[in-house]
Order: C-alpha cells, then sequence, then structure tokens
C-alpha cells in the first residue's frame, strides 16, 4: 500500500482528536452533573426553564455555569430518583414495555419482507419498494393524523398498542435489510437448492443466518429511535401512566433540573450496554461478509 | 408459479404498512380534498393552493427547504472525510469511532438542557468567543439560530453516517486500489475515480438516512424553542404541529400532500442520478 506521510497523520489526528472531545461534552456533563447535590445543580444552572403557555420552555435564567467536575461528588440524585420517587422506575418499566415488543417484531416482519423483496424482484415490487422508502422518508408529523385516525379506527388509541403496531410495521429495517440481503450472491441459493432445500429452508438456514450482523444492527438503531420517542405517546396515549420516560424526560422544568441529569443517566445506561456489546456490529454488521465474493 | 411465491414473505409487512400507512394516507388525501370534516364538501385543489400562499407556510418551506440543502450535503461531506481519516494508520482509531457515535445514546432531554446552556446568551460558547473579542450573540433567538440546529444535527448524525462509509471502504477490493498505484494515479485521482464511484451507492444511502434524520432534528428544536420559535428556526414540522393542535386537518393535510410530493421528487431525482453514475460498478 502507499505509504502514508507522518505528519500528515499526527495533524490529522490531533484535529480528529479534538473533534472527539467536542462530542464527547453532552455525555460526559450529563454523568458528571448527575453526581452533583441539589444544591450545586441548582446554584450552577438556577431556575433554568419557565414553560410558556404555548407549550414550549423558554430560557429564563441570566447567569448558567457550565460545571464539569462536581465539587464533591454525590449520589443523592440516584437515591432520590431509585428510592423516593417510584415514578421514574414506572416510567423506565413503560419504557421497556414500549420498546422492546417493536424492536423485536419490527425486525422480525422486515425480515421476511426483505427476503420476500431481494429474492423475488420484479416491477411491482420495486414500486412497492420505492413507496416503503417515502413512507420511511415522511416526518412523524406527516404520518401524526394518519396514525390517530388508524388508532381511533381501531380503538386502540390510548392503548399500547397505539404505539406498538405502527413501530412493527415501520418500513425503516425492510428498507436497510433488503439492501443487504439483495448482496447474497445467486449462487449460494443456487447451491441450497441443489442440495435439494426448500424456499422457506433457504429463507431460514442460508439468508436468514447471512444477515446476523445486520439485523443485530438494524435492532441497535430501532432501539436507539424508539427509546427517545417522545411524539408518539404525546399523541396516542392521552394517560400520562403509560408515557414511556423519554417523555417524562423531556419535560423537564424548574425543580428537577438535577433530578434530570440522573434519570438520564439511568436513562442511558441501556443504550451504552448495547453500545458496549454492540458497536462492533454496527460496524461489521453493515459490511457484507458472507462467503463467495465479500 | 415462481413469480409470487415472495408474496408470501411479504404478507405481514404489507398487511401492516396498508393498514397504518397507505390506507391512512389515502384518507389524508381526501382530507385535503373537503372543505370540512362536518360538511364534507368537495373543494378540491382549495385546500393545497390556500396552504402554498399562506405566509407561514412560505416560511416555514422556506426554513425547511434551507435546513436540508444546507445540512444534509455537510452531514454526507464531513462523515466521508472522517471515515477517509479514521481510514489511515493513526491511532486510537477504535475509541475516536466510539467518541463520534457516543451522541447517539445521549436522551433528547440532556441534549435539549446542554445545547440551551451552552449556547445561553451567558453561556460557554459565548465565553469562549469573548475570549476573541466577539460579542455576545443570543444564538437561538438570532440569525444564527438555524446555525445551532445544523451543529445540533450534525454532532448527532455525523457518527453514524462516517460508520456507513467506513463500512464500505472496508469492503473495498484492495486489487483495485493496488492496480491504481502502481499505474501511479495520485491519491486525489484515486480518490476521485475509484472510491467515490464505488461508494455511490454507498452515498446514495447516506443521504437518504441524513435526510430522515434531518425532518427528526425538530423533535430537539420544538422542545428547546417551543411552538413559536424565531423566525428562522420555524419549520414545516412546527406548522404541522400547530395546525394538528388547533385541529385544521384540511391544512395539515393539504400541507403533508405538498410535503410528500417534494419528497418523492427528490427521491426519484437521488435515484436516477445514482442509476446514472453508479451502474457501472457493482455495488
Amino acid at each position: 500500500m502507499r505509504k502514508q506521510s507522518v505528519v500528515v497523520n499526527a495533524i490529522l489526528t490531533v484535529l480528529v482528536a479534538a473533534l472527539a472531545v467536542l462530542f464527547l461534552i453532552p455525555i460526559v456533563l450529563t454523568i458528571t452533573n448527575s453526581l452533583m447535590s441539589a444544591s450545586e445543580i441548582s446554584s450552577n444552572y438556577g431556575v433554568i426553564f419557565q414553560t410558556t403557555d404555548t407549550g414550549g420552555k423558554v430560557f429564563i435564567a441570566d447567569r448558567v455555569n457550565l460545571k464539569l467536575i462536581p465539587d464533591m461528588v454525590s449520589f443523592s440524585q440516584y437515591f432520590t430518583v431509585l428510592l423516593k420517587s417510584p415514578d421514574y422506575l414506572m416510567k423506565f418499566w413503560n419504557s421497556v414495555i414500549l420498546v422492546v415488543p417493536i424492536v423485536a417484531f419490527q425486525l422480525l416482519v422486515a425480515l421476511l419482507a426483505s427476503y420476500g423483496f431481494a429474492r423475488f424482484p420484479g416491477k411491482l415490487k420495486g414500486i412497492v419498494f420505492f413507496s416503503y422508502i417515502i413512507i420511511m422518508l415522511m416526518p412523524y408529523q406527516v404520518t401524526l393524523v394518519p396514525n390517530y385516525i388508524v388508532s381511533e379506527w381501531l380503538g386502540i388509541l390510548d392503548t399500547r398498542w397505539a404505539i406498538w403496531l405502527p413501530g412493527v410495521f415501520s418500513p425503516f429495517s425492510v428498507y436497510l435489510l433488503t439492501k443487504y440481503m439483495r448482496r447474497i450472491p445467486a449462487a449460494m441459493i443456487d447451491a441450497a437448492k441443489i442440495d435439494g432445500a426448500r424456499e422457506w429452508q433457504i429463507f431460514t438456514r442460508v439468508c436468514a443466518p447471512l444477515c446476523k450482523g445486520m439485523i443485530f444492527a438494524v435492532g441497535i438503531l430501532v432501539f436507539m429511535d424508539y427509546w427517545n420517542m417522545v411524539e408518539q405517546p404525546l399523541i396516542l396515549l392521552r394517560d400520562d401512566s403509560l408515557h414511556p420516560l423519554s417523555v417524562f424526560l423531556s419535560k423537564i422544568n424548574e425543580g428537577e433540573v438535577g433530578l434530570a441529569f440522573a434519570v438520564a443517566t439511568i436513562y442511558m445506561v441501556p443504550s451504552l450496554l448495547i453500545f458496549l456489546y454492540g458497536e462492533e456490529y454496527l460496524v461489521e454488521g453493515i459490511t457484507y461478509q458472507g462467503g463467495i465474493k465479500g | 408459479m415462481r413469480k409470487d411465491r415472495g408474496v408470501r414473505y411479504l404478507m405481514p409487512s404489507l398487511f401492516g404498512v396498508s393498514m397504518f400507512f397507505i390506507i391512512p394516507f389515502g384518507v389524508v388525501i381526501y382530507y385535503a380534498l373537503i372543505d370540512s370534516p362536518v360538511r364534507k364538501e368537495f373543494v378540491f385543489l382549495d385546500n393545497i393552493i390556500k396552504v402554498l400562499n399562506n405566509a407561514a407556510f412560505q416560511m416555514a418551506a422556506k426554513n425547511t427547504f434551507t435546513f436540508s440543502v444546507t445540512a444534509v450535503p455537510l452531514a454526507v461531506v464531513l462523515s466521508l472525510l472522517l471515515a477517509l481519516i479514521l481510514e489511515r494508520s493513526i491511532p486510537l482509531r477504535s475509541q475516536f469511532r466510539t467518541a463520534f457515535l457516543s451522541p447517539m445514546m445521549v436522551p433528547v432531554a440532556s441534549v435539549i438542557l446542554i445545547f440551551q446552556v451552552l449556547f445561553h446568551h451567558n453561556g460557554a460558547v459565548n465565553e469562549g468567543l469573548a475570549v476573541f473579542g466577539v460579542d455576545k450573540i443570543d444564538w437561538l433567538k438570532s440569525e444564527y439560530a438555524m446555525l445551532v440546529v445544523v451543529l445540533m444535527y450534525l454532532w448527532k448524525n455525523l457518527g453514524y453516517n462516517m460508520i456507513l462509509f467506513m463500512a464500505a471502504l472496508g469492503s473495498m477490493p484492495k486489487e483495485m486500489l493496488e492496480v491504481a498505484w502502481l499505474e501511479g494515479a495520485s491519491s486525489f485521482q484515486t480518490f476521485r475515480y475509484i472510491k467515490l464511484r464505488y461508494l455511490s451507492p454507498t452515498i446514495l444511502f447516506v443521504t437518504i438516512y441524513s435526510l430522515i434524520n434531518s425532518f427528526k432534528i425538530f423533535r430537539e428544536v420544538h422542545l428547546l424553542t417551543g411552538n413559536y420559535p424565531f423566525d428562522t428556526l420555524y419549520t414545516l414540522q412546527h406548522f404541522m404541529n400547530n395546525m394538528f393542535e388547533k385541529l385544521n386537518y384540511q391544512r395539515l393535510s393539504a400541507a403533508a400532500i405538498i410535503m410528500s410530493a417534494v419528497m418523492i421528487v427528490i427521491i426519484g431525482a437521488l435515484f436516477l442520478i445514482e442509476n446514472y453514475y453508479g451502474k457501472d460498478v457493482e455495488g
């Protein structure tokens, strides 16, 4: 391979390192600030938000102080969140119960569909696939009314089904998995056929296993997306007690800023774990690795 | 016989997508064509024309367009650059990769809180700029508001885009690059004629993915600034959101249809470009 200039690499390393630090600031701040006591938080941030009639929040503090390292590490915020207010834990559970089925079933439905799209191409399927892409691109505000109308028709408004069902059938993972599935060489499928595999076996024994890495990668993306949902529950679940923690977190106001960091940190734990164990999948999963021509 | 066997696999998805996206979208079209959900009289394109002439809609469309046209290409180009840099033999590559991906994990609430504090009138960014003698800027309530949102968007999305490019670069046949190198191609030529062409399906994909995410940043903007933000931040999503809250389904539907139409044109064009440009390389 071509030799790389040491000087250029050194300069690039410094630049990338500086950028990486900037990227890390929010996550580091969230964690360190969660270790501050309530009084330290309020002396730094004061009264920050005021909820206005128009539904937004206005930033009202005139002096803010971004502090990276707490004066004294205190777990008092965690103590409050975990022991004194069961509400947060309930919301956390709400998040889990909303998101996990969506991820699992969206992947299942999408895996089947992507096999259909990739293995049996056709003009009509091409058009259907294109419309999937368009649906996938629609901002949530466009699908808002349709979702609402259907939920009302089906009588699932204000129940978890109103979040689950549109989530399970979201075309996002169909698109990603189809693109991946198309790269499986026809020769591999032909080989399976010669060995006497039936269509269903080709799917379960050849194609689906080849997509394993990609399934994990897509699963991570879908999880991240729904774990941080805000709009859907606000509109489709008027019953607050069903709301996930992400909605609750987004409503942080005056007195709860300190808690917000601790709650946010707790909320990040599943994401952090997934990243810790799944980052390789995010990278390698996307790269096609299944035999013959890589 | 063989032809319709794939349909079996498509059934669950097709059923759900029709139920929750396609049929309801028909209802949206219906709403856009009638005068009110009570009288149900057909007015055809009246709603659409009214919305097109609406000053708030025009402002929202302009802002949304400006944002997407700025942020999406930036997200594509910068993440490609990062991927190319991380492809080189520099130290700490996997740590950098993790750092760039970290924004995906931060909950929206913390993002908002931290951006508020950073870009506050007396916040860290202004303090930093003061060192260079720059006057205080009220970021979110000025012409610079859009810049803050673009930065936030890039911060959130560069990492994953970069990963997609790294994956594509990693799977590029090494022999091709070796040959180019032996033939005496400069690194720019290698990039321009080999890597870029080989990457074109990935570029299309990253563009589409960035476009989706450019609409999702509304969540942050909305939580950051409410229903009626500074003028330059008022996007189509604000318009639709406000119409939804006012129960004005006709206008909301009309706006949704206009937006969909524009989107179909854009995506169609992207696919044509990709077909034309990337046909001769396998992808």
